[in-house]
Parts: structure tokens; C-alpha cells; sequence
């Protein structure tokens, strides 16, 4: 079933909120010491966030990565607690202890963030398969990157989510990249999605820069994963504009194919596409960008004020 | 008393917490349907009493299973999963070492991770190295982690039940040697708390703190000394981390002595750990330098003879005892 104006409206929000969230922080991340860590952002690829996460309901899990951001604002995270923690402040997420990287917000079902590439699948699997042990009418979708493909853990986690027909969605962000590599100098293959053969699994490639064909073929996914059919593999096709990291000057990707790329954004296509349909108003647009971007600065407000956690509380959290 | 091995102890505690929580599952390589088939062993019958939705099969896939722990965790099951060999932790690391044990960390204190990974370890089937390294010191470095390594069938039992409804990771290493030596079990219900050292003897002479198979060698030596009127106080730690340090200090300042004994090599081995902590904290109780016996450190050696000469035994307890005695 393909997204309702709802859900198109729903994504437009999202992404113009994540565009809006992440072009704050490469701004607050060009101010020496204002963020501590790594700042790993995915502009320009905030329709496959947005897209899978409409399709998906409260109940159902993600698993995500490093680069996590629109992922969560998509699966309904508070942008100031995101904001928060993403500053190491105490009143954070994970009260300062995650930072950017490692993300956890169970109460919207994104419990686990893991940084190690290829470290989401596993976990999403043992997620998923708590659904079907207890008959749970819910999915797990696992988020990686074109370069977590090439992990052993992801290969391991694909065979047992078939074999066992668990109920994950295997997402592949193909942005590309992976660090300073490009896709064919690390995969041979034209594409991710076919390894789903061997794994006897669905799998699809989609074009991660639009919104519509991310959501219907999460929709159309989940179904299957639903009926007890199990896991299906899809890789959306997108770019990484900015480096792997903010810190990365990006001397590799070469800056007519970073032209081409944001040239065809994802967010302008929905808009675009929306206002031809007539399904929102350029007023409506210019509302949903003033409210994203009144979100945002109410998000760093927030976080710049709070306080950092206390030195005792390095020792809180260890154990249950 | 019923006479049980560790497997069969371990056995029991399997299934009297499975019948008392549902959300207890099992995973493993041959955890169901094993290419051994022997009452002797852990996960023996279980297929048959709990059916293969609560005793998985699993395909060969180490950080698949450990992750499956993982997440089923989160979720609020109970997983316990089973590393055959403990040398092959090291394909599951990743998912124990950088998730288990630390994601609730990250989470600030958010999300749970309650499982228990059963690893069999020990030197004395002539495997050979990637089947027989002791690698409870790797597993000890991490916070996060608790680390039950038993010696008796007994203590297995109720510490096993203990890991499995402790909320945080436990890792919980079973000599396979232990298997086939029966020891008395107490029937019924108890729990031994993790993190609770045992004198398995006491002695006025000099301390053995050691662990796992090492005790049998340890109350053997012990044994004899005393016909040579040297009494040996053995202090079992049945936990690494975290470490019963109160106890191993009790004991030592009472005897002034220390030999620590451990199967797994030497350098970097979690002797190292006790004897600092003991310079640390009962320097002034000690008369006379502490010793360590333990594995050489070389990797645990096929041949018969050498994986023999590989494993401490009680004649090298024996002499480092009397040396600083």
C-alpha cells in the first residue's frame, strides 16, 4: 500500500526536522569545544529515516548505527533530550553517558545504538526473535551501512533471521561510502540486496532519495515479516554529503558528484512531488520548515544550559 | 546426597529455572541435538522436556548467537546461551564485550541486559589450543561483566541460578573435566550468591586462593602438607569479578601467606589481579613474598605428556608452598 498524505506529510516533517537538527550541528560542531566526540551525520539521506519509520507502529523496534540521528527523530525521539545527550549533558537521553554514537531510547523502541559496524544485526535479530517467542505483532528493522555489509556479524545474523523466519527488516543505507572508501573498491557486487539470495530472502533496490518508494517497501516488507514469512533485505541507494565524519574533509569524493547528489535531494523531491499533488500548500511547507527550525533552536537552547553529569555518576549505570 | 557431575549440576539448575520462568531460553551449538550424547553433560534432555522453542539449535554462527542473547535480553528474556569451547568467546566477543557489557552503560542505566553465556573451558582432552585456553582474565578486564568460574558440582548449581536471574550479563565458565568428577548436590532449591568467595578449608599457615578445577589440586596438596604439618587455608573464589576481595584478605592477613593458583598461563593471568590487590591492601600481613602457580606460557600443547606438564598440579603447589613456608 503506498503512503497516505498522512504519512507523506509525516515525512516531510521529519526530514525537514533532521535537516534542520543536523545542519545545526555541523554549525555547532565548527566551534572548537562545543560538542565533545565524533559527529557523524547523514544529511542528504534523511528520506530512508523517515521513509522506513513511517511505515513502521510504536511496537515495532530499530536497531541503529553510528550514524542515527534522522533514524530516531523519525521514530518520534524528543529533539531536545536527542540534543542533550548528543552535547554529553546530564539531562540527555542516556544522561550524558551515550554522547552522539551509541543512542538508546527504549520508550519510542529504539533500545540499542551500537558504533561497531555490523554490530546492529546480531542484536536486531535476538530483538525480533523476542517478538516471535512471545507472539508479538511486531518487526525489528535493522539499520546498516553499505561497509557494515562486508562484516562477518551481518552475514551470521542474515542466515539465522532466515532460518529462523524471524521478523527483522534488514535495512542497507547504501550512501556510498565507507570511512574513505567507495563502494566498488569494497564490494564487487552492483549491489547489497542480491546477497539476500543466499540467505533465501527477499531482496530489493530501492531509491533511498525517495520517501515514498523507501516507505511502501518497508510497508510491503513488514507484511511479509508479519505473516511469519521473515526477513527481507533492502538497500536504498543514497549519498552521504557531508564525510563520514564532520572532522573528515572529504578530500576523497570528488565535488561534482557531491553537486549531482544534493542536486537531487530528497527533501525538495517530496516537496515537490506533494505540491504538484496538491496534498500540502507552499504556506504549509513554509510553516512545517519555521516550526523545525523553532524546534531545533529550542533543542540547542536546552542542551547548552544543562548541566553536565556530576563526576559520581561515571560510577551509576554499570550494572542493574 | 545425590552424587552429581558439574554437567549433571548444571543440568538441574537448567531446568528447575526454566520450569520457574518462562521467559528462560536456551541457544547454542548442539544445545538441543548434540553429536555427544552422555547424562553427563550440561544441556542433556533438555530438547526433550522443554520442546525447540525454548532449546535452540542454533547454526554454527558464535556473534549471532551471542547478539540473539543480546537483544532477547533487552527485550526482557532470559537468554542463556552456550559457548562450546571458550577459545571460540572470541567470535562472540564483540557482541558480549562491546554490548552486553557495556550498552547499558551507554543507555544510562535504560535498558537491561540479563543473560548468562555458559562457556566450557579446561585443558586435559588433548584438543589442543583453539579447544583448551582459560580466558576468564580477558572476560574479568571488562566492567560490565560478572564472572563465575565454579569448582564443585554443588556450587555450580546454586550459582548458576543465581547468574540466571541476576539482571546484568554473567559469564559462567564450566571446566569440562569437572563433568565427570561427582560431587555431592544438595536436592531442592538454593541459590549461592555471586561474588561470595568459599574457604573450602582452612588453615593456619598459608593462603591458595584458585578457582574451577584448580581447587581438586588445591585440597589434594593441601592434604598432604598437613601430614608434614603445614595447614593450608584454600580459598575458593568461585567469582572473578566481582571479586570477593574481603574474604582473600581476611585470609591472608590471618596465615601472612599467599600462593594463588590458576590453570590458565601466566602472564597477564588473574593471579596477577589477587596479588596486587594483596600488595595493595595487606602488605603488612604478608612474612614472606607471594607465588603464583600456573599454566606456562605457551599455548595448552596436544600431546598427552605436555598438556599434562601444562596443567598445574599438585606437586608444584606443593613446593611453592614450602618455599615460603
Amino acid at each position: 500500500m503506498s503512503a497516505s498524505k498522512e504519512k507523506k506529510l509525516e515525512m516531510l516533517r521529519t526530514m525537514l526536522l533532521a535537516r534542520k537538527f543536523e545542519e545545526a550541528l555541523t554549525e555547532l560542531c565548527a566551534i572548537k569545544g562545543k560538542i565533545p566526540g565524533m559527529m557523524i551525520l547523514c544529511t542528504g539521506q534523511e528520506a530512508v529515516g523517515a521513509g522506513v519509520c513511517a511505515a513502521l507502529e510504536s511496537r515495532d523496534a530499530i536497531i541503529t548505527n553510528h550514524r542515527s540521528h534522522s533514524h530516531l527523530l523519525a521514530k518520534g525521539a524528543d529533539p531536545k533530550l536527542l540534543m542533550a545527550e548528543i552535547f554529553c549533558k546530564k539531562t540527555g537521553y542516556n544522561k550524558g553517558k551515550s554522547g552522539t554514537l551509541h543512542l538508546a531510547v527504549p520508550e519510542i523502541g529504539a533500545p540499542c545504538t551500537s558504533t561497531v559496524v555490523g554490530a546492529s544485526p546480531p542484536i536486531a535479530v535476538g530483538r525480533a526473535f523476542a517478538q516471535q517467542y512471545r507472539g508479538e505483532r511486531g518487526v525489528t528493522v535493522c539499520f546498516i551501512g553499505d561497509g557494515a555489509a562486508n562484516e562477518g556479524s551481518v552475514h551470521e545474523a542474515m542466515n539465522l533471521a532466515s532460518v529462523w523466519n524471524l521478523p527483522v527488516i534488514f535495512v542497507c543505507e547504501n550512501n556510498m561510502y565507507a570511512g574513505a572508501q567507495r563502494y566498488e573498491e569494497h564490494t564487487k557486487a552492483a549491489n547489497i540486496s542480491d546477497r539476500a539470495a543466499g540467505y533465501a530472502m527477499p531482496g530489493v533496490a530501492v531509491d533511498g532519495n525517495d520517501a515514498v518508494a523507501v516507505h511502501d517497501s518497508v510497508t510491503q516488507a513488514r507484511q511479509r515479516a508479519l505473516s511469519g514469512q521473515g526477513p527481507t533485505l533492502i538497500e536504498y541507494k543514497t549519498y552521504r554529503w557531508r564525510g563520514h565524519g564532520e572532522a573528515d574533509p572529504q578530500l576523497y569524493q570528488p565535488k561534482d558528484e557531491i553537486a549531482r547528489w544534493q542536486a537531487a535531494c530528497p527533501i525538495p523531491r517530496l516537496r515537490g512531488d506533494m505540491l504538484a499533488q496538491g496534498l500540502v500548500t507552499a504556506e504549509e511547507v513554509k510553516d512545517m520548515e519555521e516550526r523545525a527550525a523553532a524546534i531545533v533552536q529550542e533543542a540547542v537552547r536546552f542542551a547548552e544550559e544543562s548541566p553536565y553529569p556530576a563526576l559520581h555518576e561515571a560510577f551509576e549505570d554499570v550494572f542493574a | 546426597m545425590q552424587q552429581l557431575g558439574m554437567g549433571q549440576a548444571v543440568n538441574q539448575a537448567l531446568r528447575e529455572e526454566m520450569i520457574r520462568d518462562q521467559n528462560v531460553f536456551i541457544a547454542g551449538e548442539g544445545v538441543g541435538v548434540s553429536i555427544h550424547d552422555s547424562p553427563m553433560l550440561p544441556t542433556h534432555g533438555l530438547l526433550e522436556a522443554f520442546g525447540a522453542k525454548r532449546v535452540r539449535d542454533t547454526p554454527v554462527s558464535e556473534a549471532a548467537i551471542a547478539g540473539l542473547a543480546v537483544g532477547a535480553a533487552e527485550a526482557g528474556l532470559k537468554p542463556i546461551i552456550e559457548i562450546m569451547f571458550n577459545p571460540f568467546f572470541t567470535l562472540a566477543s564483540d557482541m558480549i564485550v562491546n554490548h552486553a557489557a557495556k550498552l547499558r552503560y551507554l543507555s544510562g542505566g535504560k535498558s537491561s541486559f540479563p543473560l548468562v553465556v555458559r562457556m566450557k573451558s579446561g585443558a586435559g582432552f588433548g584438543a589442543g589450543c583453539q579447544h583448551s585456553h582459560n580466558l576468564e582474565a580477558w572476560v574479568a578486564h571488562c566492567p560490565g561483566l560478572k564472572v563465575v568460574m565454579p569448582s564443585t558440582p554443588a556450587d555450580a548449581k546454586g550459582l548458576l541460578k543465581s547468574a540466571i536471574r541476576d539482571p546484568n550479563p554473567v559469564i559462567f565458565i564450566e571446566d569440562m573435566m569437572l563433568y565427570f568428577a561427582p560431587g555431592p548436590v544438595p536436592s531442592g532449591e538454593y541459590l549461592i550468591p555471586i561474588g561470595k568467595a568459599d574457604v573450602k578449608r582452612p588453615g593456619r599457615d598459608v593462603t591458595v586462593v584458585t578457582w574451577s578445577k584448580m581447587l581438586g589440586v588445591a585440597m589434594g596438596a593441601a592434604e598432604k602438607l598437613a601430614a608434614e604439618g603445614i595447614e593450608v587455608e584454600v580459598v575458593d573464589l568461585r567469582t572473578l569479578a566481582p571479586l570477593d576481595k574481603k574474604t582473600i584478605l581476611a585470609s591472608v592477613r590471618k596465615t601472612g601467606r599467599l600462593v594463588v593458583l590458576h590453570e590458565a598461563s601466566r602472564t597477564g593471568g588473574f593471579a596477577g589481579e589477587i596479588a596486587a590487590v594483596v600488595m595493595e591492601e595487606a602488605f603488612d600481613s604478608l612474612k614472606t613474598p607471594l607465588r603464583r602457580v600456573t599454566g606456562p606460557d605457551i599455548p595448552v600443547p596436544a600431546s598427552p605428556p605436555l598438556e599434562r606438564f601444562f596443567i598445574p598440579d599438585e606437586e608444584q603447589l606443593m613446593t611453592a608452598v614450602r618455599e615460603i613456608v
